[in-house]
């Protein structure tokens, strides 16, 4: 039968995600039973502590606002087709949050049934839900901050990520009593307890059973634990991802989940999943420490926050989310907090900055390749001032940087050792002043002008007036065009480090020092890849700086030699991981590897990448006619 | 005599009037039908029903999943309603008999408040059709939208004020207006805007805020 106003809702809802992921079956059904509020300005639809409605919401026309209960204050604001309420229903406990209307509202609201029904059953709509809960309760950024810069509109792969479970979990037999049971928990500091039986579960004890079926006396302590556990359990194997636990929690309206080896009862218990351990990945979800870092406003706060990315990292390798992706959203983040801590800074200084400035990454910063914690590289560049003017510009942002510099070094990204940062007045220079800097490195360059040119031409925007940095791109690529010579230069510097290739036959490693016996990963491998992309894209005119996008572009401006690029592109990436992953293990930079620790699959790999090495050094030596300079 | 005879009625009559025999709860348990008829004309008498669309309001929410919708065959046609509300005499929609769509309407309607814009018009026509069935009329409390609108505001003049004008006023996005069931929504919407407007100044709300000015 026809039903026109259900048709109406459709029209409206199905622009909206999840809803619009839904089928026209599925969302008509929904629509044909959602509930119309009309709210006055200030009226409250639900408030904090009171008992969940089973339902949720989404926003027809109006503005909802949901405050926090002590502080009353804003914590997030929903418009047209945003949801609300979702997230205690699939927590079903009270309410959190108080939601308001800001001013004259129409909400629709969708029942739990309906929700189980169409939308938990649904993996991209239910994805995107428990995703959208991060930014629910996200506190609403400061109206002084600048717009999000598009690098955190990456999506996160977090959803579809494997939950991270407790993977010893505490059990005990069928016959052990209550009592035994709760004090082998409070020993182990667990909530649960699962029964088991030749190492299957059978059931779970949990704090809510104690309290529910015990503390009220309903039960004796003395009976064995079969009398009160919950039974069966629900099972998952052992890749459930994030969104799938948190759905089956709310199906079956539990807090525990047992992790088995195929899935079923019938197979061996690995791990107990809890709630707690799923709110606790959210926490440090991308975005959402994208967030945190907007409001942070100690360094003390970005530090903890900077911790707690290492450990979104730590996740993405160990979950082989591609690196690419990886080193997007780390170089967002510490973007993200170099940007407010220059915020910050500039607020400590007693006044206003005298001229336009930009602040700038350099070296591996600024390409975008640094995923663990190494220590800063920067650079200044301020507007030209008059000669009058100069001196106290200048010891202006000095003054600044040093303010920053100091930021960053408390956030973990230690002082350059050699002093490359803007607090040093050799990097804080004038637009003018860097000009004739980048001439005389190009007009001669001997082994230290080449070293600078190969850690400052890689620079990056970071913060401030763009038009200074396209400005300085512009004077490097004249300066080049009229001493071309310079690549040649540049050339033979790339080839300074001849791949590895005895890796295999006699280890080539570093003979002498601390490192003695390992391998410089950094050094022999990635080096040689990210010179030989700088010389090529630089020869081309092509302003690109991080090494997997230069080979990519490099692969479509010459579709000739597109076989090296690639493999370049994809020894980067290899290499780039592996890094990383020794990093991680390490707690180092991951420099250095000991080759004792390879397996005979990551020697293999290593060997590809030092293979395209070779061909892209070949390349080199031929294009800019090198053999007669060596 | 014939007007003593007990007259017999139809089951369906019957156990509409059952619904009658308990009593109204408070405010918030009420149901109320907000309804809309789409007609060939103004003429009550020689006009006929094209469609009727309702929808349940309860606790001051719409409830879509409680709602009525349906077209009936025509044997009367007047060419010029088609241009307003698109009914057309052989459209494509599925139609049933006049009767058949009474007896649907008293069944959903039961004993609720029923909302409609000047409906005295609408239930005008509801009660025709009862009465080319050999049935007495609707026993339904009955509240006008418009009428409302002039207690809220104290209006005194004899202006009648349109449903477009209202929504207008009451920042009520249109859609579907001229459908039975789209106006049957708008004046739920504008229904229970004024249901706010009354409680704030009443302090409270019960029905006899609204029946007081029927």
């Amino acid at each position: 039968m026809k039903h026109t106003i259900a048709e109406r809702i459709y029209d409206f809802l199905k622009a909206f995600p999840p809803f619009s992921m839904l089928s026209r079956a599925q969302l008509l059904a929904i629509c044909k039973a959602v509930d119309v509020h009309y709210l006055e300005k200030d009226t409250d639809i639900f408030i904090n502590g009171s008992p969940i409605k089973n339902q949720f919401y989404v926003v027809k026309d109006g503005a909802i606002g949901l405050f926090k209960a002590q502080t009353n204050a804003l914590v997030d604001k929903c418009d047209e087709g945003d949801i609300f309420g979702l997230r205690a229903l699939m927590r079903q406990g009270d309410y959190k949050l108080t939601a308001k209307a800001l001013e004259e509202s129409i909400v629709y609201s969708i029942s739990l049934d309906l929700f189980e029904a169409y939308i938990a059953t649904n993996p991209n709509a239910s994805t995107f839900l428990i995703s959208s809960f991060a930014t629910n309760t996200t506190y609403i950024e400061s109206s002084t901050l600048e717009p999000a810069k598009t690098a955190l509109n990456v999506p996160d792969f977090f959803e579809e990520q494997s939950a991270n479970y407790s993977k010893n979990p505490v059990c005990c037999a069928l016959n052990t009593s209550i009592k035994e049971a709760a004090l082998v928990m409070t020993n182990k500091r667990v909530g649960s307890i699962i029964i088991t039986k030749n190492n299957k579960p059978l059931g779970i004890i949990t704090d809510k059973d104690l309290r529910t079926k015990i503390a009220t006396g309903f039960m004796s302590i003395s009976h064995s634990v079969d009398k009160i556990m919950s039974s069966p359990v629900i099972t998952f194997p052992e890749n459930i991802t994030v969104a799938e636990a948190q759905i089956a929690m709310i199906k079956h309206k539990i807090t525990h989940l047992c992790i088995t080896k195929d899935g079923t009862p019938n197979s061996e218990l690995k791990g107990v999943l809890s709630e707690h351990d799923i709110v606790v990945i959210r926490e440090n979800n991308a975005s959402v420490l994208v967030k945190e870092i907007k409001r942070a406003t100690t360094t003390q706060q970005l530090q903890h926050i900077r911790k707690r990315a290492h450990e979104v990292l730590k996740r993405y390798i160990a979950q082989h989310i591609p690196i690419t992706f990886a080193t997007r959203i780390l170089s967002a983040i510490n973007e993200i907090i170099t940007q407010r801590i220059i915020d910050l800074a500039i607020k400590d200084m007693p006044t206003p900055p005298p001229t336009a400035f930009s602040w700038l990454t350099i070296g591996s910063q600024g390409r975008e390749e640094q995923l663990l914690l190494t220590d800063q590289d920067n650079a200044l560049v301020f507007k030209d001032v008059s000669e009058e003017a100069y001196e106290s510009t200048k010891s202006y942002f000095l003054k600044l940087s040093k303010i920053i510099t100091n930021s960053l070094n408390t956030v973990g990204f230690e002082f350059c050792p050699a002093g490359m940062m803007a607090s040093n007045p050799k990097w804080c220079l004038s637009l003018s002043e860097w000009d004739i800097q980048f001439k005389e490195w190009i007009t001669k360059p001997d082994q230290d002008n080449l070293m600078l040119c190969t850690i400052f031409f890689d620079f990056e925007y970071v913060y401030g007036d763009k038009t200074l940095v396209n400005a300085m791109a512009e004077g490097v690529s004249k300066s080049i065009a009229s001493y071309d010579i310079f690549l040649n230069f540049l050339g033979l510097n790339a080839l300074k480090n001849p791949p590895p290739l005895s890796f295999f036959r006699q280890f080539l490693v570093e003979q002498d020092g601390a490192h003695k016996d390992q391998f410089d990963i950094k050094a022999r491998a990635m080096m040689p890849l990210v010179d030989a992309a700088r010389l090529l894209v630089l020869s081309k005119n092509i302003k690109i700086n991080n090494t997997i996008l230069r080979y990519k572009a490099l692969a479509e401006a010459e579709p000739q030699n597109k076989d090296v690029y690639i493999a370049c592109q994809e020894a980067f990436k290899t290499l780039l991981r592996f890094r990383t992953e020794q990093g991680i293990r390490h707690k180092d930079s991951g420099r250095f590897i000991d080759l004792q620790t390879l397996s005979k699959a990551d020697r293999l790999e290593l060997k590809n990448c030092f293979k395209a090495i070779k061909d892209i050094q070949d390349l080199i030596q031929t294009r800019f006619k090198l053999a007669q300079f060596m | 005599m014939r007007w003593l005879k007990k007259k017999t009625y139809p089951e369906f009559w019957t156990s509409y009037l059952e619904h009658f025999k308990t009593k109204t709860k408070d405010f918030n348990t009420l149901r109320f039908i907000a309804f809309d008829t789409e007609t060939t004309g103004l003429n009550t008498e020689t006009d006929r029903i094209l469609s009727i669309g309702a929808i349940a309001i309860k606790g001051h929410v719409i409830k879509v999943s409680d709602s009525y919708e349906c077209y009936i065959k025509q044997d009367v046609f007047n060419a010029k309603v088609v241009k307003i509300n698109g009914l057309l005499k052989e459209g494509r929609l599925d139609k049933i008999d006049e009767s058949t769509s009474i007896i649907q309407f008293l069944e959903y309607i039961k004993d609720s408040i029923l909302v409609a814009h000047h409906a005295a018009f609408d239930v005008a026509m509801i009660n025709a059709a009862l009465k080319r069935m050999n049935l007495p009329k609707l026993k339904n409390k009955v509240i006008d939208t418009g009428r409302i609108y002039k207690k809220t505001k104290y209006v005194k003049n004899d202006k009648h004020y349109s449903l477009d004008e209202l929504c207008d006023m009451f920042n009520i996005r249109m859609h579907d207006r001229h459908t039975a069931s789209g106006d049957a929504y708008l004046t739920a919407l504008l229904f229970l805007k004024l249901s706010s407007l009354l409680r704030k100044k009443n302090k409270g709300l019960k029905l006899s805020h609204f029946l007081d000015w029927i």
